[in-house]
Formats: structure tokens, C-alpha cells, sequence
């Protein structure tokens, strides 16, 4: 029986191993102690460039959004180069693919910072992935812009919020559906944070405003058998439709919604994570005269949006979509680029005290940062879908919107948080 | 007593009369691996490099388990992410809930952001214990495994079956936390893990010491298993894959012998899990799922499924050639891991710790007709 001294020896080795890393984590720090001052990143900003991160899905499902996002973020980096770079030195984007995987993504962080030194990265779009990342930036003090609408309840110091937050999409879109006199809703929504958060703000303001709710239902992220709910939407008497569905389940979604015999007119459904690129892929005779809420659409006035919509399409191909998501990817590196020229250096702690009031003209419309929030003032519009697949502005909120992450400022969100 | 099934898949045989060498070759790859592990890659590694080493040696801890089980049991193990999962959300749970004590919460963050209700669920409260919390990780996939085992092994469900039985697991598992979003935190799973255990894992020292704590645990576990694997039980979890009906004539009960290669491949997930969260930082869905479960398996068919080291060292190298590829041909990827997994099981069922002997035989017989395939 050789094998069995052998393991002996082995399982001896292993004890003696664990007891060594007994001894070796008693110089480790405690939760409580102080760690701020060794645990900093450095950036690289010695030689004549500097590195930016990007970090996108590059593979798995989220690729179909979010490289259109890396797209826009590398036409920023391209043009901010093409006039002098920042504070003098040109930007050297470093891409890294989250593969539509949280830890991952937070893997990638951690690396973009540690071994290439970045002075900022930009990216993320689903919200568990800008989750999985938010302790890796507050660790190594590194910034983080993210551009994407979202659920809101998040103010990390790291991180700073391009796209909407409720205030300035959701709660508009219902304020737009009360004066239209659609009040009773039907919730539909894919099963993960963003919906659920949704459509618990959506419920609190429907009670305080005279709505009512119908009817909520989830589905599995990537689902496609939609006959069930779409029968309950049509037996439910809602008046509209709010959708919180994500990625390839909308194309499931309206295809059964219009087979159902369910049109705009009859019971119009505002979505929130259609944007045009989706528009393109979902097919315009299921999606025409349908309503969507965002910031931006590719139609939006405008001689800043004439430009980015110019040199996306020149980069990218004519026929080629821009979007609300890509539209604050692109802004949020410009953004960053007058903070720093504002704070005159990268060093991390100068930037985020010069952000406070930092105007840019967007596409959107002028943009402020809120430097308290480290989110963005932004104008609210509801579009309906053209049938050319671009979407048409039918309502805006006449001026940027100051984001309100936690809701603080209205009384029916009081019990939310 | 075995020489009625000798195995004909890839299983190294045990010679009757070891010579000084082959003695002396697993305690000294034992001994070059702990130094590897132990000594060498700490002081080599930056931080950061280290840290992906901890999570890959996480994965190789899952393989060892696939090794057993489908190496040797032939159990087609695919839904090993429900345990790696329930270890995972075990610690996670409770290192979740010290960070929210220390801080003089009694919720954790996101129960306070998402959640419906003032007070900590039932089935949280026994996870703010650690020692509950530590036994938890390994016992609870122990005995998840155990009921489901007990039923699907006494009614003989095998091969392709309980392939797809472990898959919907799987996938249920993880359709069942991202509906809980108020308890469970959804698709965001358990995440900004600050503490382990009153230490700080934002300190790169305690960072370090995570990974010794990993890379002593699979030496452990790797002990475990060649431990199992050159006893009787080992022969016998062979000859059951080898030749089920053969072991029962013989008076043996297959399912008990198939059980207790399910439950401790269970416990080794679990344990792994419960390893990966203070490593990265994360437990969610996303690492429960069904495409998890298969890359679990990927590693170990790859570098070869029967041999514990070679499952291991397949394990690293799939998870390190993801990190590392997948930046550079971020499409190309899931296609090349999924042929990985063709090839390999398909035409190299030992995986490339079997190459040497394949192509030795080959050369020696040139028909090349008595492949293990």
C-alpha cells in the first residue's frame, strides 16, 4: 500500500502548508484600519502618452450593445487626439473584454489599473457588471465613467454616472403617460435588477399619482416565449405597456405582441432599453408608432449631434445607428477631458474636485455635471419609432433634469430606500 | 481482486511491484507542486497576476472533483456550478453580513437598497455565524448532492440522463437567485466583499494570504483524491464506470459506489466556491449557470479527465488562456473552447496527459484500431 504513505506524507505537507498561511495572515490589515494611503494605483502619466481603459463586452451576449459603445468610446479618444490629446499628451486606449461576465469584468479592472496604469477607464453597461467592478476602482482610488441609464440608489466616489438615472427617464416617461391619460400600466420587464428597482419606483409613483398597475411580469433574461404574458397584457385592460425587457427577448416580445392583434393606438408600450441599433435588429413594422424614453435619439437637433452623427457614420458605415448609450459613452470622455484640463493634471483627487459644473455641448443638448452626485443634468425626451427605424422626439422636459439618484426629491419615493 | 475489469478508459493502471522511481515520482510531484504553489509563484507573481492564480486554482479545485466523478466514476458532471454556487453564496452570506456588522447594520447593502423588509430573513440569520457559515460551504453541496444522488443512482439514471438532469439543476439554481433579488441580490449576486474574516481584502497582504489558504487547500484536496483514488474504493469507482452490471453480479451496489464520488466532487465545488469569493470578490448567477457548469469540465477534459494532474493543469491553462485570448480575439474565443472540448473528448478522451501514451501506441500499432475512445 504505497499510495497510502504517500497521501500521508501529502496530507502532512498540506497541514504544515495551511499552518504556515496561518502565520503568514497575521500581517495582513483589519477591516476598520486605515489602508487609504498604500493602496492608491498610480497612474502612468510620465511619458508623452497616457493610457485610458476601455471596457466593454466585446464577446458573449451583451456584445451586441456594448461594442457599439466601445465604438463611440474609441471616435471620442480619436478626435480628442486629433486636436492635442489632454493636457498635452495623447491618449492611448486600452481595450479589454468584460465577455458579458461579471467577475471577469472586475478581473479586467483590477488589471487595467495594476499593470497598465491607467488614468481612467470607461465603460460597463449592465448593471451587475458596474457592481462587480465598483469595489476594484474604490479600492485602487481609480475613476470610472459609466454610460448607460440605470436603476439609480448608487453614488460610489469613483464612479461617474453619463447616462440616466430614474429621475431622468423613468419618472419623465410616467409623467408623459399621466398626461396622456394612460393610467393603468402593465409591467413587463426581464428578470434582473434594473426592471425589478423600475418597476418598484414605477408602482410607488402610480400609488401617489392616481395610477394603478395591472399587472408586472419577469422574464428570464434571453427568454423568447412571450404567449403567456402577452395574453395577460391583453385581457388586463391596461392602457399601455411599460417595458423593461432587455436585449434579444423584446424581438420575441413585439413579434407576439403585434400577432396578438395589439397595436400603438389600441395600447401603446413605452420601452427603456430600446434604443435605435435595437430598432434595426427587432425590426421597424413590429416597433412603428411604439414609444421609447431616453436622452438622446439620432434625430436630436442640433449641430453637435449633426457632427458626432457625421463622424460615427464615417468611421463606422452609413448605415450604422447612433444611440443614447453611445451618445453618453462618447460624451463621458469628453467630459472627463475638461475635468482634467479644469483640475490641470490626472492626478485622481484634483479631478473629482474640479468636476462641479463642467458644461459640455452634447449631441444632447448642454450637458452639466452635478459634482455632488458625480451624475449628469440631462433633458429628458420620449420618441415614438419612426417608420425608417429612427426615432421621432414627440415630448422633452424643456431643461436638463438634475439627477436625483436616491429620489430624495420626491415625496412618494420616500419609502423606496 | 479487480483483474475481472481492467480498466480500458484512461485510468493509470497500478503496478503490482512499484520500482524506487515511480515510487518516489507522485510524493516528489507532490512536494515540486507545493513548492510551485507555495514558495515560488508568491515571490514571482506581482499582486495582480497572483490574485488570477488564486481564481484560477479555485477552478482546479472543482476539476479534481470532476476528475473523481467523471474521470473515474464516469459521471458526466455538468451541473457542478450549483455546488461551487451554494459554497459560494455560503461564505458570501456570511462575509456579507460580518462587513454589514461592522458597520453597525444588521442588513447587508443591498438588501437595504433592493429589499422588501426591515429584518434579516430566516434563512439568513444561522450565516452571521462563522463556523456555521465554514461547514456550510462543503456540507450543504455534500447534501444537496446526497438527496439528489440517492434518487437518480438507485434508479439507475445515467450517461446522457444525468447529464441533462445536472444541466436543468444548474439552471434552475440560478433562475431561483436572480428571482430573488430582496434576499439573494438577483443578477447582481453578493458583491463589494470588504472583509474576510476581520481582515481586509482591500490590504494586498491579506490578498496573498487568500491565495496561500487556495493553494494549500487544492494540495489538500489533491491529497484527498489520489487518496480515494489508490484505495478500494477507487478500483471499484472504475470498474463501476467500466462495467456497472459486472460490479452489481460481483455483489457490489453501484449507486452507493457512484454516490460517494457525487457527494465528495460536490463538496470540492463547494469548497472552491466558498474559496473564489474572498479571491475575486463575487459571488453571482453568472457563475452558476449552465455555461459555467460546462466550463467546469472543460479544464479536465482537456488536460485529461482521469489523471488528477492533468485535470488540474488543464483547469489553469483553460482559465488562463480565457483571460489571456480572449482580450486579443475577444470573438473567437467561445468558439475555440468549445472545440477544445470537441477535440478533446471527442478523439483524446484521457486529454493531454494521455498524448504520450496514445501516440506511443499508435507508433507501436500502427492500425491504430484499439484506442480507448
Amino acid at each position: 500500500m504505497s499510495g497510502l504513505s504517500i497521501s500521508r506524507r501529502g496530507l502532512l505537507a498540506g497541514v504544515s502548508a495551511l499552518g504556515a498561511s496561518a502565520a503568514l495572515s497575521a500581517c495582513g490589515a483589519k477591516t476598520g484600519d486605515d489602508t487609504s494611503s498604500g493602496t492608491a494605483a498610480k497612474a502612468d502619466t510620465s511619458g508623452s502618452t497616457v493610457k485610458v481603459g476601455l471596457l466593454n463586452s466585446l464577446s458573449g451576449t451583451m456584445a451586441i450593445s456594448e461594442v457599439t459603445v466601445h465604438n463611440a468610446l474609441l471616435l471620442a479618444v480619436k478626435e480628442i487626439n486629433a486636436v492635442g490629446g489632454v493636457l498635452g499628451k495623447q491618449l492611448k486606449p486600452i481595450s479589454q473584454d468584460g465577455a458579458s461576465d461579471w467577475p471577469t469584468f472586475a478581473e479586467k479592472a483590477e488589471g487595467l489599473i495594476t499593470d497598465d496604469k491607467v488614468v481612467a477607464t470607461f465603460g460597463c453597461w449592465t448593471s451587475a457588471s458596474r457592481k462587480a467592478v465598483k469595489p476594484v476602482f474604490e479600492r485602487h482610488k481609480s475613476l470610472l465613467f459609466y454610460p448607460v441609464q440605470y436603476e439609480g440608489l448608487e453614488q460610489s466616489p469613483y464612479i461617474f454616472y453619463t447616462g440616466a438615472t430614474t429621475n431622468q427617464q423613468i419618472v419623465p416617461a410616467l409623467d408623459y403617460l399621466k398626461k396622456q391619460g394612460l393610467t393603468r400600466l402593465y409591467l413587463v420587464g426581464s428578470d434582473y435588477v434594473f426592471p425589478r428597482t423600475a418597476n418598484k419606483i414605477i408602482k410607488a409613483y402610480a400609488d401617489a399619482n392616481g395610477m394603478k398597475v395591472v399587472g408586472e411580469d419577469y422574464a428570464p433574461l434571453g427568454s423568447t416565449e412571450f404567449s403567456t404574458i402577452v395574453n395577460k397584457v391583453k385581457d388586463s385592460g391596461a392602457d399601455a405597456v411599460f417595458n423593461t425587457l432587455n436585449g434579444d427577448s423584446n424581438v420575441a416580445f413585439f413579434k407576439e405582441y403585434k400577432s396578438s392583434g395589439l397595436t400603438a393606438k389600441s395600447m401603446p408600450v413605452l420601452s427603456v432599453s430600446i434604443a435605435e441599433e435595437e430598432v434595426k435588429s427587432i425590426g421597424t413594422q413590429y416597433l412603428e408608432g411604439q414609444l421609447t424614453a431616453w436622452n438622446y435619439y439620432q434625430t436630436t437637433p442640433g449641430a453637435a449631434n449633426t457632427e458626432f452623427v457625421k463622424a460615427y457614420q464615417a468611421a463606422y458605415g452609413k448605415d450604422k445607428p447612433t444611440s443614447d448609450p453611445m451618445e453618453a459613452a462618447y460624451i463621458s470622455v469628453y467630459l472627463w477631458k475638461e475635468m482634467v484640463e479644469k483640475a490641470g493634471s490626472f492626478d485622481v483627487a484634483k479631478v473629482k474636485a474640479a468636476t462641479d459644473g463642467i458644461e459640455f455641448d452634447a449631441p444632447e443638448g448642454k450637458v452639466t455635471v452635478d459634482g455632488a452626485t458625480q451624475h449628469v443634468y440631462k433633458t429628458a425626451r420620449i420618441g415614438k419609432v419612426g417608420a425608417d427605424g429612427l426615432i421621432e422626439e414627440v415630448w422633452n422636459s424643456g431643461k436638463p433634469i438634475k439627477p436625483d439618484p436616491y429620489l430624495k426629491g420626491y415625496a412618494w419615493a420616500s419609502g423606496l430606500s | 481482486m479487480t483483474t475481472t475489469v481492467t480498466p480500458t478508459a484512461p485510468a493509470p493502471a497500478q503496478p503490482s511491484a512499484p520500482s524506487v522511481l515511480t515510487r518516489l515520482r507522485v510524493p516528489g510531484g507532490f512536494l515540486l507542486g507545493a513548492v510551485l504553489l507555495l514558495g515560488v509563484a508568491p515571490l514571482v507573481l506581482p499582486d495582480f497576476r497572483l490574485s488570477l492564480l488564486a481564481k484560477y486554482l479555485c477552478y482546479a479545485i472543482v476539476a479534481v472533483g470532476v476528475s473523481l466523478a467523471w474521470g473515474r466514476g464516469g459521471l458526466m458532471v455538468l451541473g457542478q456550478g450549483v455546488f461551487f454556487g451554494l459554497g459560494g453564496y455560503a461564505m458570501a452570506m456570511h462575509l456579507k453580513l460580518a462587513d454589514a456588522a461592522a458597520t453597525g447594520q444588521t442588513l447587508p447593502d443591498f438588501m437595504q437598497l433592493y429589499g422588501t423588509s426591515d429584518t434579516l430573513p430566516w434563512w439568513w440569520k444561522p450565516f452571521g455565524n462563522p463556523l456555521f457559515a465554514i461547514a456550510m460551504t462543503v456540507l450543504l453541496p455534500m447534501a444537496v448532492a446526497a438527496v439528489l444522488g440517492f434518487f437518480v443512482f438507485r434508479r439507475r439514471v445515467k450517461g446522457a440522463y444525468f447529464a441533462i438532469l445536472s444541466q436543468a439543476l444548474a439552471a434552475a439554481l440560478a433562475i431561483w437567485l436572480v428571482g430573488q433579488q430582496a434576499t439573494t441580490g438577483g443578477t447582481n449576486g453578493l458583491t463589494d466583499i470588504q472583509g474576510f474574516f476581520g481582515y481586509d481584502l482591500n490590504d494586498p497582504v491579506n490578498q496573498r494570504t487568500v491565495y496561500v489558504i487556495i493553494a494549500a487547500a487544492l494540495l489538500l484536496v489533491m491529497a484527498l483524491a489520489r487518496q480515494l483514488f489508490v484505495s478500494r474504493f477507487g478500483e471499484l469507482l472504475v470498474a463501476v464506470r467500466d462495467s456497472e452490471e459486472r460490479v452489481r453480479f460481483l455483489g457490489y451496489n453501484p449507486a452507493n459506489v457512484k454516490l460517494v464520488a457525487y457527494v465528495v466532487a460536490a463538496g470540492m465545488a463547494g469548497l472552491a466556491g466558498a474559496l473564489f469569493v474572498p479571491a475575486v470578490g463575487i459571488i453571482s448567477p453568472a457563475l452558476i449557470g449552465i455555461v459555467p457548469s460546462i466550463g467546469f469540465v472543460i479544464g479536465a477534459a482537456v488536460g485529461g479527465r482521469a489523471s488528477l494532474v492533468g485535470a488540474v493543469l488543464g483547469a489553469i491553462a483553460v482559465a488562463w488562456a480565457q483571460s489571456t485570448l480572449s482580450d486579443a480575439f475577444p470573438a473567437a474565443w467561445t468558439y475555440l473552447q468549445g472545440l477544445l472540448f470537441v477535440l478533446a473528448v471527442g478523439f483524446l478522451p484521457g486529454g493531454l496527459a494521455s498524448l504520450a501514451t496514445v501516440v506511443r501506441n499508435r507508433r507501436t500499432r500502427p492500425t491504430g484500431s484499439g484506442e480507448t475512445a
